[in-house]
Protein backbone atom coordinates (compact mmCIF):
# COMPACT_ATOMS: atom_id res chain seq x y z
CA UNK A 1 0.00 0.00 0.00
CA UNK A 2 1.38 3.35 -0.91
CA UNK A 3 -0.17 5.40 1.90
CA UNK A 4 1.95 7.90 3.78
CA UNK A 5 2.79 6.63 7.27
CA UNK A 6 2.48 10.10 8.70
CA UNK A 7 -1.04 10.52 7.41
CA UNK A 8 -2.66 7.09 7.10
CA UNK A 9 -5.60 6.73 4.78
CA UNK A 10 -8.96 5.94 6.36
CA UNK A 11 -9.86 2.27 6.44
CA UNK A 12 -11.71 1.16 3.36
CA UNK A 13 -10.79 4.15 1.25
CA UNK A 14 -7.69 4.59 -0.86
CA UNK A 15 -6.62 6.08 -4.13
CA UNK A 16 -9.05 8.47 -5.74
CA UNK A 17 -11.57 7.94 -2.98
CA UNK A 18 -12.32 4.40 -4.12
CA UNK A 19 -13.83 2.43 -1.28
CA UNK A 20 -11.80 -0.78 -1.57
CA UNK A 21 -13.34 -2.41 1.47
CA UNK A 22 -16.85 -1.97 0.16
CA UNK A 23 -15.91 -3.08 -3.33
CA UNK A 24 -14.16 -6.15 -1.97
CA UNK A 25 -17.08 -7.04 0.27
CA UNK A 26 -19.65 -6.70 -2.50
CA UNK A 27 -17.59 -8.61 -5.02
CA UNK A 28 -16.82 -11.29 -2.46
CA UNK A 29 -20.49 -11.83 -1.62
CA UNK A 30 -21.53 -12.00 -5.28
CA UNK A 31 -18.67 -14.26 -6.37
CA UNK A 32 -19.07 -16.50 -3.34
CA UNK A 33 -22.76 -16.94 -3.97
CA UNK A 34 -22.19 -17.82 -7.61
CA UNK A 35 -19.27 -20.15 -6.90
CA UNK A 36 -21.06 -21.90 -4.02
CA UNK A 37 -23.97 -22.71 -6.32
CA UNK A 38 -21.57 -23.98 -8.99
CA UNK A 39 -19.56 -26.08 -6.53
CA UNK A 40 -22.60 -27.69 -4.93
CA UNK A 41 -24.88 -28.22 -7.90
CA UNK A 42 -22.54 -28.44 -10.91
CA UNK A 43 -19.27 -29.86 -9.60
CA UNK A 44 -20.75 -31.66 -6.61
CA UNK A 45 -22.44 -34.57 -8.42
CA UNK A 46 -19.09 -35.40 -10.03
CA UNK A 47 -17.05 -35.39 -6.86
CA UNK A 48 -15.59 -38.69 -5.64
CA UNK A 49 -16.48 -41.36 -4.76
CA UNK A 50 -19.81 -41.02 -6.61
CA UNK A 51 -23.11 -42.38 -5.44
CA UNK A 52 -23.03 -46.10 -6.19
CA UNK A 53 -23.84 -46.86 -2.56
CA UNK A 54 -25.42 -45.00 0.31
CA UNK A 55 -22.04 -44.63 2.02
CA UNK A 56 -20.46 -43.29 -1.17
CA UNK A 57 -23.33 -40.84 -1.60
CA UNK A 58 -22.92 -39.81 2.02
CA UNK A 59 -19.23 -39.16 1.49
CA UNK A 60 -19.94 -37.23 -1.68
CA UNK A 61 -22.47 -35.08 0.20
CA UNK A 62 -19.89 -34.39 2.91
CA UNK A 63 -17.32 -33.33 0.34
CA UNK A 64 -19.90 -31.14 -1.38
CA UNK A 65 -20.76 -29.43 1.90
CA UNK A 66 -17.13 -28.95 2.90
CA UNK A 67 -16.28 -27.72 -0.58
CA UNK A 68 -19.14 -25.25 -0.50
CA UNK A 69 -18.10 -23.98 2.93
CA UNK A 70 -14.51 -23.59 1.73
CA UNK A 71 -15.52 -21.77 -1.43
CA UNK A 72 -16.06 -18.29 0.12
CA UNK A 73 -12.70 -18.57 1.85
CA UNK A 74 -10.92 -19.45 -1.37
CA UNK A 75 -12.82 -16.77 -3.27
CA UNK A 76 -11.93 -14.21 -0.62
CA UNK A 77 -8.23 -15.05 -0.70
CA UNK A 78 -8.05 -15.01 -4.48
CA UNK A 79 -10.11 -11.85 -4.74
CA UNK A 80 -7.96 -10.02 -2.20
CA UNK A 81 -4.83 -11.29 -3.95
CA UNK A 82 -6.05 -10.09 -7.34
CA UNK A 83 -7.22 -6.77 -5.95
CA UNK A 84 -3.84 -6.16 -4.31
CA UNK A 85 -2.00 -7.01 -7.50
CA UNK A 86 -4.22 -4.71 -9.53
CA UNK A 87 -4.79 -1.65 -7.35
CA UNK A 88 -2.24 -1.70 -4.58
CA UNK A 89 0.90 -2.01 -6.61
CA UNK A 90 3.88 -0.05 -5.39
CA UNK A 91 4.50 2.99 -7.53
CA UNK A 92 8.01 3.68 -8.88
CA UNK A 93 10.08 5.53 -6.30
CA UNK A 94 7.55 5.02 -3.54
CA UNK A 95 9.37 3.36 -0.62
CA UNK A 96 7.01 4.36 2.17
CA UNK A 97 5.52 1.80 4.48
CA UNK A 98 1.87 1.04 4.94
CA UNK A 99 -0.18 2.46 7.77
CA UNK A 100 0.30 0.48 11.01
CA UNK A 101 -2.63 -1.39 12.48
CA UNK A 102 -2.78 -1.63 16.26
CA UNK A 103 -5.52 -4.10 16.84
CA UNK A 104 -9.22 -4.06 16.29
CA UNK A 105 -11.35 -5.66 18.95
CA UNK A 106 -14.38 -5.93 16.72
CA UNK A 107 -12.47 -7.77 14.03
CA UNK A 108 -10.83 -10.07 16.58
CA UNK A 109 -14.10 -10.97 18.24
CA UNK A 110 -15.76 -11.50 14.91
CA UNK A 111 -12.88 -13.69 13.69
CA UNK A 112 -12.83 -15.87 16.81
CA UNK A 113 -16.60 -16.18 16.88
CA UNK A 114 -16.97 -17.11 13.24
CA UNK A 115 -14.09 -19.58 13.13
CA UNK A 116 -15.22 -21.20 16.39
CA UNK A 117 -18.72 -21.55 15.05
CA UNK A 118 -17.41 -23.12 11.84
CA UNK A 119 -15.17 -25.60 13.69
CA UNK A 120 -17.84 -26.60 16.19
CA UNK A 121 -20.43 -26.82 13.45
CA UNK A 122 -18.20 -29.07 11.40
CA UNK A 123 -17.58 -31.25 14.45
CA UNK A 124 -21.31 -31.74 14.93
CA UNK A 125 -21.85 -32.21 11.20
CA UNK A 126 -18.99 -34.72 10.94
CA UNK A 127 -20.19 -36.71 13.92
CA UNK A 128 -23.72 -36.88 12.55
CA UNK A 129 -22.44 -37.88 9.12
CA UNK A 130 -20.42 -40.68 10.69
CA UNK A 131 -23.25 -42.05 12.80
CA UNK A 132 -26.26 -41.65 10.50
CA UNK A 133 -24.94 -43.75 7.58
CA UNK A 134 -23.73 -46.53 9.93
CA UNK A 135 -20.08 -45.69 9.98
CA UNK A 136 -20.12 -44.09 6.53
CA UNK A 137 -18.50 -47.13 4.95
CA UNK A 138 -15.52 -47.16 7.28
CA UNK A 139 -14.29 -50.11 9.29
CA UNK A 140 -15.82 -50.06 12.77
CA UNK A 141 -13.78 -52.83 14.33
CA UNK A 142 -15.10 -56.19 15.56
CA UNK A 143 -17.90 -54.66 17.67
CA UNK A 144 -19.56 -52.07 15.43
CA UNK A 145 -21.53 -49.41 17.25
CA UNK A 146 -23.54 -48.17 14.30
CA UNK A 147 -25.48 -50.62 12.16
CA UNK A 148 -27.76 -49.95 9.20
CA UNK A 149 -31.21 -49.08 10.48
CA UNK A 150 -33.80 -51.82 10.19
CA UNK A 151 -31.32 -54.66 9.69
CA UNK A 152 -30.60 -57.67 11.82
CA UNK A 153 -28.34 -60.67 11.58
CA UNK A 154 -31.21 -63.12 11.59
CA UNK A 155 -29.19 -65.93 10.02
CA UNK A 156 -25.53 -66.55 9.36
CA UNK A 157 -26.30 -69.49 7.11
CA UNK A 158 -28.97 -68.26 4.72
CA UNK A 159 -30.04 -65.08 3.00
CA UNK A 160 -32.71 -63.98 0.60
CA UNK A 161 -33.45 -60.57 -0.93
CA UNK A 162 -35.95 -58.19 0.58
CA UNK A 163 -35.55 -59.30 4.18
CA UNK A 164 -34.08 -57.50 7.15
CA UNK A 165 -31.41 -60.18 7.35
CA UNK A 166 -28.21 -58.44 6.32
CA UNK A 167 -25.98 -60.01 3.66
CA UNK A 168 -22.65 -61.14 5.08
CA UNK A 169 -19.54 -60.96 2.91
CA UNK A 170 -16.16 -61.83 4.32
CA UNK A 171 -13.20 -60.06 2.76
CA UNK A 172 -9.89 -61.91 3.11
CA UNK A 173 -6.65 -60.13 2.29
CA UNK A 174 -3.50 -62.06 1.51
CA UNK A 175 -0.33 -61.20 -0.28
CA UNK A 176 -1.35 -60.26 -2.95
CA UNK A 177 -4.98 -60.94 -3.67
CA UNK A 178 -8.47 -60.49 -2.28
CA UNK A 179 -10.82 -63.41 -1.82
CA UNK A 180 -14.42 -63.29 -0.58
CA UNK A 181 -16.46 -65.77 1.42
CA UNK A 182 -20.25 -65.88 1.49
CA UNK A 183 -21.20 -67.70 4.71
CA UNK A 184 -24.92 -67.53 3.96
CA UNK A 185 -24.35 -69.52 0.77
CA UNK A 186 -22.47 -72.47 2.15
CA UNK A 187 -19.30 -70.51 2.89
CA UNK A 188 -17.85 -70.69 -0.59
CA UNK A 189 -14.77 -68.59 -1.31
CA UNK A 190 -14.12 -66.81 -4.59
CA UNK A 191 -12.08 -64.05 -6.15
CA UNK A 192 -15.30 -62.45 -7.45
CA UNK A 193 -17.14 -59.84 -5.41
CA UNK A 194 -20.79 -59.67 -6.41
CA UNK A 195 -23.38 -57.66 -4.48
CA UNK A 196 -27.15 -57.21 -4.86
CA UNK A 197 -28.47 -53.71 -5.41
CA UNK A 198 -30.45 -51.97 -2.67
CA UNK A 199 -29.61 -54.65 -0.10
CA UNK A 200 -27.58 -53.77 3.02
CA UNK A 201 -24.23 -55.55 3.13
CA UNK A 202 -21.97 -56.29 6.06
CA UNK A 203 -18.30 -56.69 5.15
CA UNK A 204 -16.25 -58.72 7.60
CA UNK A 205 -12.70 -57.75 6.71
CA UNK A 206 -9.66 -59.74 7.84
CA UNK A 207 -6.22 -60.81 6.67
CA UNK A 208 -4.23 -64.01 6.52
CA UNK A 209 -0.83 -62.36 6.76
CA UNK A 210 0.08 -58.68 6.97
CA UNK A 211 -2.05 -55.55 7.21
CA UNK A 212 -4.00 -54.78 4.05
CA UNK A 213 -6.83 -52.31 3.53
CA UNK A 214 -10.01 -53.16 1.67
CA UNK A 215 -11.00 -50.15 -0.41
CA UNK A 216 -14.07 -50.53 -2.60
CA UNK A 217 -13.68 -47.10 -4.11
CA UNK A 218 -17.02 -46.46 -5.82
CA UNK A 219 -18.87 -47.99 -2.87
CA UNK A 220 -17.17 -45.64 -0.43
CA UNK A 221 -16.10 -48.58 1.71
CA UNK A 222 -12.68 -48.70 3.28
CA UNK A 223 -11.64 -50.97 6.13
CA UNK A 224 -8.23 -52.17 7.23
CA UNK A 225 -7.65 -55.91 6.96
CA UNK A 226 -5.68 -57.01 10.01
CA UNK A 227 -4.66 -60.58 10.80
CA UNK A 228 -6.69 -62.02 13.70
CA UNK A 229 -9.11 -59.07 13.62
CA UNK A 230 -12.62 -58.86 12.17
CA UNK A 231 -13.16 -55.31 10.94
CA UNK A 232 -16.82 -54.67 10.13
CA UNK A 233 -18.04 -52.15 7.57
CA UNK A 234 -21.50 -51.56 6.13
CA UNK A 235 -22.92 -50.24 2.92
CA UNK A 236 -25.99 -50.47 0.74
CA UNK A 237 -25.33 -50.41 -3.02
CA UNK A 238 -27.75 -48.08 -4.79
CA UNK A 239 -26.84 -48.55 -8.44
CA UNK A 240 -25.78 -51.54 -10.50
CA UNK A 241 -22.39 -51.51 -12.15
CA UNK A 242 -18.74 -52.28 -11.68
CA UNK A 243 -16.51 -50.96 -8.93
CA UNK A 244 -12.82 -51.31 -8.25
CA UNK A 245 -11.33 -52.89 -5.14
CA UNK A 246 -7.82 -51.86 -4.17
CA UNK A 247 -5.48 -52.49 -1.30
CA UNK A 248 -4.83 -49.18 0.44
CA UNK A 249 -2.12 -50.29 2.84
CA UNK A 250 1.42 -50.84 1.61
CA UNK A 251 1.68 -54.59 1.96
CA UNK A 252 4.68 -55.76 -0.05
CA UNK A 253 6.20 -55.76 -3.47
CA UNK A 254 2.94 -56.46 -5.35
CA UNK A 255 0.84 -54.07 -3.29
CA UNK A 256 0.23 -51.96 -6.36
CA UNK A 257 -1.12 -54.96 -8.25
CA UNK A 258 -3.44 -56.04 -5.45
CA UNK A 259 -6.73 -55.01 -6.98
CA UNK A 260 -9.70 -56.49 -8.74
CA UNK A 261 -13.22 -55.52 -9.70
CA UNK A 262 -16.54 -56.11 -8.05
CA UNK A 263 -20.02 -55.73 -9.44
CA UNK A 264 -23.40 -54.64 -8.15
CA UNK A 265 -26.17 -56.57 -9.85
CA UNK A 266 -29.91 -57.07 -9.49
CA UNK A 267 -31.28 -59.30 -6.75
CA UNK A 268 -32.18 -62.04 -9.20
CA UNK A 269 -28.79 -61.91 -10.93
CA UNK A 270 -27.06 -62.07 -7.57
CA UNK A 271 -29.05 -65.07 -6.43
CA UNK A 272 -28.36 -66.86 -9.69
CA UNK A 273 -24.64 -66.12 -9.44
CA UNK A 274 -24.46 -67.14 -5.79
CA UNK A 275 -26.22 -70.44 -6.33
CA UNK A 276 -24.17 -71.29 -9.41
CA UNK A 277 -20.89 -70.35 -7.76
CA UNK A 278 -21.80 -72.34 -4.68
CA UNK A 279 -22.31 -75.40 -6.84
CA UNK A 280 -19.23 -74.85 -8.97
CA UNK A 281 -16.96 -74.38 -5.96
CA UNK A 282 -18.44 -77.12 -3.81
CA UNK A 283 -15.36 -79.31 -4.18
CA UNK A 284 -12.94 -76.66 -2.96
CA UNK A 285 -15.35 -75.36 -0.32
CA UNK A 286 -15.00 -78.71 1.41
CA UNK A 287 -11.28 -78.06 1.76
CA UNK A 288 -11.73 -74.67 3.39
CA UNK A 289 -11.62 -74.27 7.16
CA UNK A 290 -15.04 -73.75 8.77
CA UNK A 291 -16.28 -70.22 8.33
CA UNK A 292 -14.90 -67.99 11.06
CA UNK A 293 -14.51 -64.27 11.51
CA UNK A 294 -10.71 -64.59 11.56
CA UNK A 295 -8.22 -67.24 10.56
CA UNK A 296 -4.87 -67.81 12.20
CA UNK A 297 -2.72 -69.83 9.82
CA UNK A 298 -0.69 -71.14 12.73
CA UNK A 299 -3.84 -72.49 14.34
CA UNK A 300 -5.78 -73.89 11.40
CA UNK A 301 -6.57 -77.40 12.40
CA UNK A 302 -4.53 -80.05 10.67
CA UNK A 303 -2.10 -77.46 9.34
CA UNK A 304 1.14 -79.27 8.83
CA UNK A 305 -0.29 -82.27 10.64
CA UNK A 306 0.24 -84.55 7.73
CA UNK A 307 3.76 -83.28 7.34
CA UNK A 308 4.53 -83.78 11.01
CA UNK A 309 3.05 -87.25 10.91
CA UNK A 310 5.25 -87.98 7.95
CA UNK A 311 8.24 -86.78 9.91
CA UNK A 312 9.30 -84.29 7.29
CA UNK A 313 12.29 -82.24 8.23
CA UNK A 314 12.10 -79.59 5.53
CA UNK A 315 9.01 -77.49 4.93
CA UNK A 316 5.61 -78.51 6.23
CA UNK A 317 4.28 -75.81 8.49
CA UNK A 318 7.74 -74.46 9.12
CA UNK A 319 6.93 -71.46 7.00
CA UNK A 320 4.22 -70.46 9.45
CA UNK A 321 6.42 -70.44 12.51
CA UNK A 322 5.12 -67.59 14.69
CA UNK A 323 8.62 -67.22 16.11
CA UNK A 324 9.88 -65.98 12.75
CA UNK A 325 11.68 -63.82 12.02
CA UNK A 326 14.24 -64.98 14.52
CA UNK A 327 16.00 -61.64 14.22
CA UNK A 328 13.22 -59.03 14.05
CA UNK B 1 40.84 -26.65 9.06
CA UNK B 2 41.62 -24.37 6.17
CA UNK B 3 39.00 -23.25 3.71
CA UNK B 4 40.34 -25.39 0.81
CA UNK B 5 40.40 -28.43 3.09
CA UNK B 6 36.82 -27.83 4.19
CA UNK B 7 35.66 -27.39 0.63
CA UNK B 8 37.47 -30.53 -0.44
CA UNK B 9 35.93 -32.49 2.44
CA UNK B 10 32.49 -31.21 1.56
CA UNK B 11 32.88 -32.12 -2.10
CA UNK B 12 34.13 -35.61 -1.25
CA UNK B 13 31.27 -36.16 1.16
CA UNK B 14 28.77 -34.99 -1.42
CA UNK B 15 30.21 -37.27 -4.08
CA UNK B 16 30.15 -40.19 -1.64
CA UNK B 17 26.47 -39.64 -0.97
CA UNK B 18 25.72 -39.38 -4.70
CA UNK B 19 27.69 -42.56 -5.36
CA UNK B 20 25.78 -44.36 -2.64
CA UNK B 21 22.43 -43.29 -4.04
CA UNK B 22 23.43 -44.32 -7.54
CA UNK B 23 24.64 -47.70 -6.29
CA UNK B 24 21.35 -48.39 -4.54
CA UNK B 25 19.34 -47.21 -7.53
CA UNK B 26 21.26 -49.23 -10.08
CA UNK B 27 22.00 -52.30 -8.01
CA UNK B 28 18.68 -52.86 -6.28
CA UNK B 29 16.07 -50.90 -8.16
CA UNK B 30 17.40 -50.82 -11.69
CA UNK B 31 18.37 -54.46 -11.93
CA UNK B 32 15.93 -57.20 -12.76
CA UNK B 33 16.24 -60.83 -13.70
CA UNK B 34 16.78 -61.65 -17.35
CA UNK B 35 13.72 -62.20 -19.54
CA UNK B 36 13.45 -65.55 -21.28
CA UNK B 37 11.81 -64.71 -24.58
CA UNK B 38 9.67 -67.58 -25.90
CA UNK B 39 8.01 -65.40 -28.52
CA UNK B 40 10.17 -66.46 -31.50
CA UNK B 41 9.59 -70.12 -30.62
CA UNK B 42 5.80 -70.06 -30.98
CA UNK B 43 4.35 -71.97 -33.89
CA UNK B 44 0.85 -72.99 -34.87
CA UNK B 45 -0.62 -70.66 -32.27
CA UNK B 46 1.17 -72.46 -29.45
CA UNK B 47 4.33 -72.07 -27.43
CA UNK B 48 5.92 -74.38 -24.86
CA UNK B 49 7.29 -72.89 -21.63
CA UNK B 50 9.39 -74.85 -19.12
CA UNK B 51 9.88 -73.97 -15.46
CA UNK B 52 11.10 -75.77 -12.38
CA UNK B 53 10.85 -75.20 -8.64
CA UNK B 54 13.84 -75.85 -6.44
CA UNK B 55 14.09 -76.15 -2.66
CA UNK B 56 17.24 -74.04 -2.70
CA UNK B 57 19.15 -71.58 -4.86
CA UNK B 58 22.73 -72.71 -4.76
CA UNK B 59 23.60 -70.61 -7.79
CA UNK B 60 23.14 -67.37 -5.83
CA UNK B 61 24.22 -65.92 -2.52
CA UNK B 62 20.84 -66.97 -1.09
CA UNK B 63 21.32 -70.74 -1.09
CA UNK B 64 18.51 -71.42 1.40
CA UNK B 65 15.85 -69.60 -0.61
CA UNK B 66 13.34 -71.60 -2.62
CA UNK B 67 13.10 -70.52 -6.21
CA UNK B 68 11.81 -70.96 -9.72
CA UNK B 69 14.05 -71.48 -12.74
CA UNK B 70 13.06 -70.98 -16.39
CA UNK B 71 14.56 -72.91 -19.26
CA UNK B 72 16.20 -70.88 -21.98
CA UNK B 73 14.27 -71.82 -25.16
CA UNK B 74 17.41 -71.68 -27.30
CA UNK B 75 20.15 -73.24 -25.18
CA UNK B 76 17.84 -75.42 -23.06
CA UNK B 77 19.85 -74.33 -20.04
CA UNK B 78 18.01 -73.54 -16.80
CA UNK B 79 18.29 -69.84 -16.03
CA UNK B 80 17.71 -68.34 -12.61
CA UNK B 81 14.91 -65.96 -13.49
CA UNK B 82 11.15 -65.61 -13.22
CA UNK B 83 10.64 -63.27 -16.16
CA UNK B 84 9.48 -64.63 -19.47
CA UNK B 85 7.80 -63.39 -22.62
CA UNK B 86 5.15 -65.08 -24.76
CA UNK B 87 3.10 -63.90 -27.74
CA UNK B 88 -0.46 -62.64 -27.40
CA UNK B 89 -3.50 -64.73 -28.29
CA UNK B 90 -1.46 -67.90 -28.06
CA UNK B 91 -1.92 -71.20 -26.30
CA UNK B 92 0.84 -71.50 -23.73
CA UNK B 93 1.74 -75.07 -22.79
CA UNK B 94 3.51 -74.91 -19.46
CA UNK B 95 5.59 -77.69 -17.91
CA UNK B 96 6.73 -77.26 -14.33
CA UNK B 97 9.21 -79.69 -12.82
CA UNK B 98 8.42 -79.57 -9.12
CA UNK B 99 11.50 -80.47 -7.13
CA UNK B 100 10.46 -79.02 -3.75
CA UNK B 101 8.72 -80.81 -0.88
CA UNK B 102 5.15 -80.40 0.31
CA UNK B 103 3.76 -77.56 2.40
CA UNK B 104 0.13 -76.83 3.35
CA UNK B 105 -1.44 -73.87 1.63
CA UNK B 106 -2.09 -70.95 3.90
CA UNK B 107 -5.43 -70.53 2.18
CA UNK B 108 -6.81 -73.87 0.97
CA UNK B 109 -8.77 -71.98 -1.69
CA UNK B 110 -5.60 -71.87 -3.78
CA UNK B 111 -5.69 -75.66 -3.94
CA UNK B 112 -8.16 -75.38 -6.80
CA UNK B 113 -6.92 -75.27 -10.37
CA UNK B 114 -8.44 -72.31 -12.21
CA UNK B 115 -7.86 -70.53 -15.47
CA UNK B 116 -6.27 -73.44 -17.31
CA UNK B 117 -7.86 -75.21 -20.23
CA UNK B 118 -10.35 -77.58 -18.68
CA UNK B 119 -9.53 -76.15 -15.25
CA UNK B 120 -7.15 -79.05 -14.67
CA UNK B 121 -3.44 -79.73 -14.53
CA UNK B 122 -1.85 -83.01 -15.53
CA UNK B 123 0.54 -84.45 -13.00
CA UNK B 124 3.13 -87.19 -13.24
CA UNK B 125 5.16 -88.27 -10.22
CA UNK B 126 8.80 -89.34 -10.39
CA UNK B 127 9.82 -91.33 -7.32
CA UNK B 128 13.51 -91.43 -8.14
CA UNK B 129 13.18 -94.40 -10.43
CA UNK B 130 10.08 -94.26 -12.59
CA UNK B 131 7.44 -91.80 -13.74
CA UNK B 132 3.79 -92.44 -13.01
CA UNK B 133 1.20 -91.94 -15.70
CA UNK B 134 0.10 -88.33 -16.09
CA UNK B 135 -3.34 -87.78 -14.57
CA UNK B 136 -5.61 -84.72 -14.61
CA UNK B 137 -6.21 -83.07 -11.23
CA UNK B 138 -8.61 -80.21 -10.51
CA UNK B 139 -7.98 -79.57 -6.80
CA UNK B 140 -5.60 -80.53 -4.00
CA UNK B 141 -6.20 -80.99 -0.30
CA UNK B 142 -2.87 -79.89 1.09
CA UNK B 143 -4.10 -80.29 4.67
CA UNK B 144 -4.97 -83.94 4.48
CA UNK B 145 -2.27 -84.97 2.06
CA UNK B 146 1.32 -84.16 1.33
CA UNK B 147 0.43 -82.93 -2.11
CA UNK B 148 1.37 -79.32 -2.88
CA UNK B 149 4.70 -77.51 -2.82
CA UNK B 150 4.03 -74.11 -4.42
CA UNK B 151 1.57 -72.43 -6.73
CA UNK B 152 1.94 -70.74 -10.08
CA UNK B 153 -0.69 -68.01 -10.15
CA UNK B 154 -1.36 -65.12 -12.52
CA UNK B 155 -4.15 -63.23 -10.73
CA UNK B 156 -4.70 -60.90 -13.67
CA UNK B 157 -5.75 -63.86 -15.80
CA UNK B 158 -7.55 -65.78 -13.08
CA UNK B 159 -4.91 -68.50 -13.41
CA UNK B 160 -4.04 -70.59 -10.36
CA UNK B 161 -2.08 -73.83 -10.55
CA UNK B 162 -0.99 -75.65 -7.40
CA UNK B 163 2.34 -77.31 -8.11
CA UNK B 164 2.06 -80.91 -6.99
CA UNK B 165 4.78 -82.24 -4.72
CA UNK B 166 6.36 -85.62 -4.10
CA UNK B 167 4.13 -87.42 -1.63
CA UNK B 168 6.14 -89.85 0.47
CA UNK B 169 8.44 -89.35 3.42
CA UNK B 170 11.48 -90.75 1.70
CA UNK B 171 10.92 -88.62 -1.38
CA UNK B 172 10.42 -85.45 0.64
CA UNK B 173 13.50 -86.13 2.73
CA UNK B 174 15.65 -86.79 -0.33
CA UNK B 175 14.95 -83.76 -2.42
CA UNK B 176 17.31 -82.28 -4.94
CA UNK B 177 20.10 -80.48 -3.12
CA UNK B 178 21.84 -78.56 -5.88
CA UNK B 179 20.09 -76.14 -8.20
CA UNK B 180 19.09 -76.17 -10.93
CA UNK B 181 17.77 -79.64 -10.27
CA UNK B 182 18.66 -81.37 -13.50
CA UNK B 183 20.38 -84.10 -11.61
CA UNK B 184 21.24 -84.62 -8.00
CA UNK B 185 24.95 -84.05 -8.02
CA UNK B 186 25.60 -86.33 -5.10
CA UNK B 187 24.22 -89.38 -6.82
CA UNK B 188 24.18 -88.35 -10.41
CA UNK B 189 20.52 -89.32 -10.65
CA UNK B 190 17.33 -87.32 -10.87
CA UNK B 191 15.83 -86.45 -7.51
CA UNK B 192 12.15 -87.15 -6.77
CA UNK B 193 9.93 -84.57 -8.40
CA UNK B 194 6.65 -83.99 -10.17
CA UNK B 195 5.91 -83.04 -13.75
CA UNK B 196 3.01 -80.59 -13.88
CA UNK B 197 1.55 -79.71 -17.26
CA UNK B 198 -1.22 -77.27 -18.12
CA UNK B 199 -2.24 -74.88 -20.87
CA UNK B 200 -3.81 -71.46 -20.97
CA UNK B 201 -4.49 -68.75 -23.55
CA UNK B 202 -2.73 -65.43 -23.45
CA UNK B 203 -4.95 -62.39 -23.95
CA UNK B 204 -5.33 -60.85 -27.40
CA UNK B 205 -3.87 -57.58 -26.21
CA UNK B 206 -0.33 -57.30 -24.94
CA UNK B 207 0.62 -56.44 -21.42
CA UNK B 208 2.66 -57.37 -18.41
CA UNK B 209 1.16 -59.83 -15.96
CA UNK B 210 2.69 -60.51 -12.60
CA UNK B 211 2.72 -64.03 -11.29
CA UNK B 212 3.47 -65.39 -7.88
CA UNK B 213 3.39 -68.31 -5.49
CA UNK B 214 0.53 -68.23 -2.98
CA UNK B 215 2.28 -70.42 -0.44
CA UNK B 216 4.27 -68.11 1.82
CA UNK B 217 7.50 -70.03 1.47
CA UNK B 218 10.01 -67.49 2.68
CA UNK B 219 11.26 -69.63 5.52
CA UNK B 220 12.69 -67.62 8.41
CA UNK B 221 10.79 -64.47 7.49
CA UNK B 222 7.72 -63.08 9.21
CA UNK B 223 4.82 -65.35 8.29
CA UNK B 224 6.91 -66.67 5.42
CA UNK B 225 6.20 -63.63 3.29
CA UNK B 226 9.65 -62.12 2.97
CA UNK B 227 12.81 -63.19 1.20
CA UNK B 228 12.07 -65.23 -1.90
CA UNK B 229 8.37 -64.32 -1.79
CA UNK B 230 9.15 -60.68 -2.30
CA UNK B 231 12.18 -60.82 -4.53
CA UNK B 232 11.98 -60.93 -8.33
CA UNK B 233 13.72 -64.00 -9.67
CA UNK B 234 12.66 -66.37 -6.90
CA UNK B 235 8.97 -67.02 -6.17
CA UNK B 236 7.38 -64.22 -8.14
CA UNK B 237 7.91 -62.70 -11.53
CA UNK B 238 6.36 -61.29 -14.64
CA UNK B 239 4.96 -62.64 -17.87
CA UNK B 240 5.21 -60.23 -20.76
CA UNK B 241 2.56 -60.80 -23.38
CA UNK B 242 3.75 -59.34 -26.67
CA UNK B 243 1.06 -58.27 -29.12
Amino acid sequence: MAADASSPAPAGATDGGRRDGLWLAVLWVILSAVCCVLVYFVWGPHLPPGDQSNSAASQQFDIKVLGTIATPVIVGVLLYFGWALTFWRQKPGDETDAAPIHGNARIQVTWITVTSAIVLGLAVFGTYELIAPAGAGGGEGPQPIWKPAGTVTASDTSWSPGTKNILQVQVIGQQWAWTYRYPQFGGFETTQLELPVNEPVQFNVTSLDVIHSFWAYQLGVKADANPDVNNVAYTTPQHTGQFVVRCDELCGIWHGAMYNYGEVVSDSAFMTWAQQTRTQLAAVTKLLPPYALTYDPTDISNLGKVNQQLGLTGAGGGYYNPADPEQP
Amino acid sequence: MSLPARVTTLVIAFLAVVAGVLFVALHFIGSQPPVEDYTPYASGGQVNVFLQTDPQTTVTDKPDWVTYFIQDPQTKQWVHTTYFAVPANTKVNVTILGYDGCTPLRNPYWGKVTGTMGNVENVSYFNGKTYSASTPISSFNSYAQCSVQHTFAIPGLGLNVPVASPTTVSENNNLCSVSPCVADNSSGALAPHTVVKFSFMTPKAGGTFRWQCFIPCGGGYLDGNGGPMGTPGYMMGQMEVQA
